[in-house]
């Protein structure tokens, strides 16, 4: 055997072990559309706040039906957004992992669904409790925090990257705490702007080069 | 000294190179997971697999999902030192035989 096959030999073993323990699909354009997502539904949430507090003001009066409304249109509406990121990610991840001949559902993917969905869950019923005790305000650092934190715990079995991202949330929903009001804000950075800027990151690392062959 | 004295034999067959690659990352690893990896086929890699069990570098774990087997498949220490062992001789190789 001449060197050169056992650099060969050694470059198996290295993508063998890679791509056993990571799931290398996540496409950086999911990021990218999830934060586009994101970005819309906080614009239609703000006007609606907008609205709700321009009603208060003119009226005079707190009226406790209008705030219920508000609220369970928030909430219908923080759930379409995240169906449709969910879709549009999983969408992006699909063709990438077609392209690269990879299979999307195997092990390393399941290891990154159960490890994300975890703290996800958690803080799914943490939210839950919080909206259950009326504090409305507490909604956005949480959902920030848990997210951050599910991203970290999942960063193992996926680009190491991700584990930057989740830091950076999770410090974004801990300094919202100190800025109580200005959830939909914080939402809109750590949902929009820091998932545009991920995934423009990642695909302009990882899937560049990649998809301008398959242009050429 | 030999340079390629340290080579492990067992390990210069391209797909029990890949599940030993595979099986140093991952704590249990099945068949069908293993199989769709390396992308071989069953009686191939079945064959590949009772060579590293024979040498003592695998423990199966045979069990059951409802009626269907599923066989599990991890590294012993020895076949990790092994391995180990086998990176260390190639990597020596490739620096010092040029």
């Amino acid at each position: 055997m001449t060197d050169q096959q056992h650099l060969q030999t050694l470059s198996d073993i290295r993508r063998m072990m890679e791509r056993s323990s990571r799931f290398l699909s996540l496409s950086g354009l999911s990021g990218i559309s999830a934060g586009i997502s994101a970005l819309a539904g906080a614009a239609i949430a703000r006007k609606w706040l907008v609205d709700y507090y321009y009603r208060w003001n003119t009226s005079g009066v707190h009226n406790h039906d209008d705030f219920e409304l508000l609220k369970f249109r928030l909430i219908v509406l923080g759930f379409c957004v995240m169906i449709v990121a969910l879709c549009g990610g999983a969408f992006f991840t699909w063709r990438k992992a077609r392209r690269n001949g990879l299979p999307i559902w195997d092990r390393t993917a399941r290891n990154v669904l159960i490890n994300v969905a975890l703290p996800l869950a958690a803080g799914g019923a943490f939210i839950g409790g919080l909206l259950f005790n009326h504090l409305e305000t507490l909604v956005a650092p949480t959902c920030l925090v848990f997210y951050g934190l599910a991203l970290i715990n999942t960063s193992k079995y996926t680009l190491p990257d991700v584990r930057y991202l989740g830091i950076l949330e999770t410090i974004l929903g801990i300094v919202n705490l100190f800025f109580l009001r200005k959830g939909l804000y914080f939402w809109a950075i750590g949902f929009g702007l820091l998932h545009i800027i991920y995934g423009a990151l990642m695909w302009w690392k990882y899937e560049r080069k990649g998809s301008l062959q398959s242009i050429s | 000294m030999n340079p390629i004295g340290n080579l492990n034999k067992i390990f210069e067959s391209r797909i029990r190179l890949g599940v030993m690659s595979i099986l140093m990352v991952n704590d249990e690893v099945n068949f069908n997971d293993l199989k769709q990896m390396l992308e071989v086929t069953d009686g191939n890699l079945a064959s590949h697999l009772n060579t590293l069990e024979e040498n003592g570098y695998l423990k199966v774990h045979k069990g059951f999902i409802g009626r269907k087997t599923n066989t599990t498949y991890a590294i012993t220490s020895a076949g990790e030192k092994a391995f180990k062992g086998h990176l260390v001789a190639l990597e020596y190789m490739i620096k010092f035989t040029k």
